[in-house]
C-alpha cells in the first residue's frame, strides 16, 4: 500500500493491550484520511450520548496519506473525540513534527478507549507499543514532560504529543501540545486524554513513507512549491506570521474587544504582526515539511522579570512561539489587554500548561464584563479582573490551569461560568465553544460559517473575510454567503482530510493542487469532484454524530449580543447579524431538513451514507 | 557567519549551510531520504537538521567531505572512495563489509551505518546536484563557488585511489 499505511494503533489503556489493525480500504477511499477517517470509526464504534470525560469516550489521532511527504507543509494531524467543552464532534487539528512521525512508526491512526488505572504514557518505537508509567510526569508542564521523557527513553528525536496540568485538572477547553509549542487547541480533546490518565503519547518512526506514482508525485509537489513561491500571501505569512490578520480585521471593524463589545481594538498596534517582529520575534521557525514557516520564536527581553507566577518564578531564557493571531487577540483585544509582554507571557503559560489560548483569553474576557459590571464581587475573585489588567490575564492563566480559586470556574469554559453566575449572555460562542477572532458584525459570512461548523464556533472550516474584503461580495450582506460557506467547508474539510496544512490554500495552493499530490501518493485516480464530495460526505457524517449526540438547529445559533446589540462606531457600525436567512439558505442548500437540519435521505444517498 | 562543507577538489564547488535561514522544516531530510530510500524516511536522511529548542537554533548538518577523510583512511577494505566527478568521498557499497570503523573514525557523526544492509552510508552530494540544496525553501543550503584549497592532499588521494582499484581488481 503506497500512500497510506493503512494501519490503525488500538490502545486499550484500561488492560494495556496495544495493537494494529488494518484499516478498511473502502474507507480509505471514501474519506481519504485523516478527520473523516476518524469520523467515521468514532460514528462506527462510539456512542454519541457518552459523557466526554468517562472512560467509554474514544480518542482517535489521525493523520492523512500526504502527512509527512515533500509536499509543503505536511505536518498535520487531527485529533477526533467528543468535546469536554462542546459535547460534540471534535477536529482539533495540529502541526509541529508529531504527526509525520507516527506515519514514518507506521500508522496512520491511533484510537485510544478506556481509561488507564494510573498517569501512562503511550510509547511507540515503530512496531512496538507499549503503555508506560507516567506518574513522575503527572503535575509536569509539557516542555518538562518533553525534555523528561526524551531523557528517560535516550531517543533525542522522541516527538511528543501531551497535556500539561490543565488537561490532568480536567479544564475543559485544555488542548493536546506537541512539540513543544504546537497544540490540537479546541473543544478540551486534553481534558478527554486527561480523563483517561494518559500524560503523553512518545512516538519515534523509522519506517519509510512509499509513494504509488514517483514521478507524477514530484511533478505535482513542485508545481505547489512553484505556486506558493509566486504567491505574496505566502512571503507574508513568513515575514509577519498570522498576527499581521489583525491589521485586516481591525480596519473592518471585525476585531472584537473587550468581549465582543466593541468591533475595534485602540492598542491593536501592539499585537500585530509588526510589533511582535520588531519588538519580540527572535526567529521564525517551521513545522514539519513547511516552506511557509509563518511560526514565530520570540522572547521576552528586558521585560524578563514582568509578570512573574507562582509555577514559573523565572522566566525562560529563549523564549517560546507564539503568539499567533488568534491569542492575540483573544489574551489581547479581547481582555483589553494592550501589552505585548503580558500577551506573550500567557500565551508561553497556555503552551506549557496546556491550554487553548482562544478559549483561555475568551473566558476570562467574559469574567471580566461580569466583574466589570458588578456581578462578580471583589471577594470573589483573588484580584480585580479588569479589562486591559496583564496582570490579571498573567495570573488568571496559571490559576484556571490549577483549578485555583476563581480559576475553578474559568476552568469551566465561559458558557457554563455565565451560566453559574445567572448571566448566560455573557457567553460569546458556539455550542459552548467561545468565538475565534471574526466579529460576524463585521464579516457576516462568518455568522453563518460559525453557527453551522460542527465543532462549534470555528475560523477554519470557512474562513470568510478574505472573500468578503476582496470584492467577492460585501462583508455587511447575507446575499450568496450560505452556498459559498457551504462550498468552503467541503473544500477545507477535504483538504484537512489530506494532512496538509490550511495554510496552503491562503498561500495559493488551493485543492486543486492537492489533488494529484494525493491521487500520485496513494495511486488512486482522485479528482477535485470526489474531493468536494469526500469533504461534503465528512461534513454530513460529522453532522449525522451531532445529531444522534443531541444537538439540533437550536444549537446552531449565535449569542444574542451578535443578533441584537450593533457596534457603535467603526466600519461595522449599525450592523448586526442577520443568521436567521442565512441559516435558512444554508439547510437547503445542504439538503437538510429546515426544523433539525437532519440531512434528506435522499442526500445521504448521494453521499454513501445511507445505510448510516 | 556560516560553516563550509568541501565539495570538491576538481569543480571547487562547495554547498553553504547558513544556520540563520534554517526554519527545521526537514524538507532536506525527506529530499535525502528520497534519494537514498525511494521513500519519505528521514531516519534514513544523510543530512541531519540539528534543533535546539533552547537557543532556538537550527543547525542542517552533513558530511564535509574533508579533504584529510578519516573515514576512508579507517577503511580496512578501501570501499571508500572519491567520486572522480565532483571529489565526494563515496561508499562503494558492494565492498563495504559492514565493519563500523568509518562510523567510529568520522569526527563529525556524519556517516551512518544502514541497518538492513549493515552497510555504511554517508552523503555523495547526489553526484554534482545535491537534492537538499535544490529543496531548501528558504536557501538556508546553497552551492557555491570556491577556489581549491591547495594540492597537498593529492598524494595520499593517489594513493587511495591506487589502492582502491587493487582492492576492486581482485
Amino acid at each position: 500500500m503506497a500512500g497510506w499505511t493503512g494501519k490503525l494503533l488500538r490502545v486499550n489503556l484500561t488492560t494495556g493491550k496495544c495493537a494494529s489493525e488494518p484499516i478498511p480500504d473502502a474507507w480509505l477511499r471514501e474519506y481519504v484520511g485523516g478527520r473523516g477517517l476518524a469520523a467515521r470509526y468514532l460514528f462506527e464504534e462510539l456512542d454519541p450520548t457518552v459523557d466526554p470525560l468517562s472512560p467509554e469516550n474514544k480518542l482517535i489521532f489521525a493523520t492523512g496519506p500526504l502527512t509527512g511527504t515533500s509536499v509543503p507543509s505536511s505536518a498535520r494531524y487531527m485529533v477526533v473525540t467528543k468535546g469536554a467543552l462542546t459535547n460534540a464532534i471534535t477536529t482539533s487539528n495540529s502541526g509541529g513534527a508529531w504527526g509525520p512521525e507516527l506515519r514514518f512508526a507506521g500508522y496512520d491512526l491511533v484510537l485510544i478507549e478506556g481509561r488507564a488505572p494510573k498517569p501512562s504514557y503511550l510509547f511507540v518505537y515503530d512496531d512496538h507499543a507499549e503503555v508506560r508509567d507516567a506518574t513522575r510526569y503527572w503535575g509536569c508542564g509539557v516542555f518538562e514532560t518533553e525534555d523528561g521523557l526524551r531523557r528517560e527513553t535516550g531517543l533525542p528525536n522522541l516527538r511528543i504529543a501531551g497535556i500539561g496540568p490543565a488537561g490532568e485538572n480536567l479544564v475543559r477547553f485544555a488542548c493536546i501540545m506537541n512539540d513543544k509549542h504546537r497544540a490540537a487547541g479546541r473543544s478540551g480533546v486534553g481534558a478527554v486524554m486527561g480523563s483517561k490518565n494518559l500524560k503523553a503519547i512518545a512516538v519515534r518512526g523509522t519506517q519509510g513513507i512509499p509513494i504509488a506514482d514517483p514521478e507524477s508525485f514530484l511533478r505535482a509537489v513542485w508545481q505547489l512549491r512553484r505556486q506558493m513561491n509566486e504567491n505574496p500571501s505566502c512571503h507574508a505569512f513568513g515575514e509577519l506570521g498570522t498576527a499581521a490578520t489583525i491589521d485586516m480585521t481591525q480596519a473592518w471593524g471585525g476585531l472584537p474587544t473587550r468581549n465582543f463589545q466593541q468591533g475595534q481594538f485602540e492598542h491593536y498596534a501592539n499585537l500585530n504582526g509588526n510589533s511582535i517582529r520588531d519588538t519580540r520575534m527572535y526567529r521564525n521557525k517551521a513545522c514539519f515539511g513547511c516552506t511557509i514557516a509563518c511560526g514565530r520564536v520570540t522572547y521576552l527581553g528586558d521585560a524578563w522579570n514582568k509578570f512573574l507566577v507562582n509555577t514559573h518564578p523565572r522566566n525562560w531564557r529563549v523564549a517560546g512561539e507564539g503568539p499567533e493571531y488568534e491569542n492575540a487577540w483573544a489574551l489581547g483585544a479581547d481582555t483589553g489587554v494592550g501589552d505585548l509582554d503580558a500577551v506573550l507571557k500567557a500565551n508561553w503559560l497556555c503552551n506549557d500548561l496546556g491550554m487553548d489560548p482562544i478559549s483561555m483569553g475568551s473566558t476570562l474576557a467574559a469574567a471580566m464584563e461580569l466583574y466589570e459590571k458588578g456581578v462578580l464581587a471583589d471577594d470573589q475573585v483573588e484580584l480585580p479582573l479588569r479589562f486591559g489588567s496583564g496582570d490579571a490575564l498573567v495570573r488568571m492563566v496559571e490559576a484556571t490551569a490549577y483549578r485555583e480559586g476563581f480559576g475553578h470556574e474559568l476552568a469551566e469554559g465561559a458558557k457554563r461560568m455565565g451560566e453559574k453566575f445567572g448571566h448566560p449572555e455573557v457567553f460569546m460562542g458556539v455550542k459552548g465553544q467561545e468565538f475565534p477572532a471574526y466579529d460576524p458584525r463585521g464579516f457576516q459570512g462568518m455568522g453563518v460559517a460559525y453557527a453551522t461548523c460542527n465543532r462549534g464556533a470555528c475560523h477554519l472550516r470557512a474562513w470568510t473575510p478574505g472573500a468578503e474584503t476582496s470584492g467577492v461580495f460585501p462583508p455587511h450582506t447575507t446575499e450568496g454567503k450560505a452556498p459559498w460557506v457551504i462550498n468552503e467547508q467541503n473544500r477545507s474539510t477535504a483538504h484537512d482530510n489530506t494532512g496538509i496544512c490550511l495554510f496552503v490554500a491562503f498561500a495559493g495552493g488551493p485543492i486543486e493542487s492537492l489533488v494529484p499530490c494525493t491521487a500520485a501518493a496513494t495511486g488512486v485516480p482522485f479528482t477535485i469532484e470526489d474531493f468536494v464530495k469526500i469533504g461534503e460526505r465528512t461534513w454530513n457524517l460529522e453532522r449525522l454524530w451531532n445529531l444522534n449526540a443531541g444537538l439540533s438547529r437550536a444549537d446552531d445559533n449565535l449569542p444574542k449580543r451578535l443578533l441584537e446589540e450593533p457596534h457603535t462606531s467603526g466600519p461595522s457600525k449599525g450592523v448586526v447579524v442577520r443568521l436567521e436567512p442565512m441559516l435558512n439558505d444554508y439547510y437547503a442548500s445542504r439538503g437538510w431538513s429546515s426544523d433539525e437540519g437532519r440531512p434528506s435521505p435522499e442526500k445521504l444517498a448521494e453521499l454513501g451514507l445511507a445505510n448510516l | 557567519m556560516g560553516f563550509f562543507v568541501r565539495w570538491t577538489q576538481i569543480m571547487s564547488t562547495m554547498f553553504e549551510v547558513i544556520p540563520e535561514k534554517c526554519t527545521s522544516c526537514m524538507q532536506c531530510e525527506l529530499a535525502c531520504s528520497w534519494v537514498q530510500t525511494g521513500t519519505f524516511r528521514p531516519s534514513r536522511s544523510l543530512i541531519r537538521v540539528h534543533v535546539f529548542d533552547e537557543e532556538a537554533s537550527y543547525a542542517p548538518y552533513a558530511c564535509t567531505q574533508c579533504d584529510e577523510a578519516w573515514c576512508m583512511t579507517a577503511c580496512p577494505v578501501n570501499a571508500i572512495t572519491i567520486d572522480a566527478r565532483t571529489g565526494a568521498k563515496i561508499v562503494v557499497e558492494r565492498l563495504c563489509i559492514g565493519c563500523h570503523l568509518c562510523t567510529i573514525a568520522c569526527p563529525f557523526g556524519t556517516i551512518f551505518t544502514t541497518p538492513e544492509t549493515g552497510t555504511a552510508a554517508k552523503c555523495n552530494l547526489c553526484g554534482g546536484a545535491p537534492a537538499c540544496v535544490v529543496t531548501c525553501p528558504t536557501a538556508a543550503l546553497v552551492s557555491i563557488e570556491q577556489p581549491s584549497r591547495g594540492g597537498w592532499f593529492e598524494p595520499w588521494s593517489d594513493l587511495v585511489q591506487r589502492r582502491f582499484a587493487d582492492a576492486h581488481s581482485n
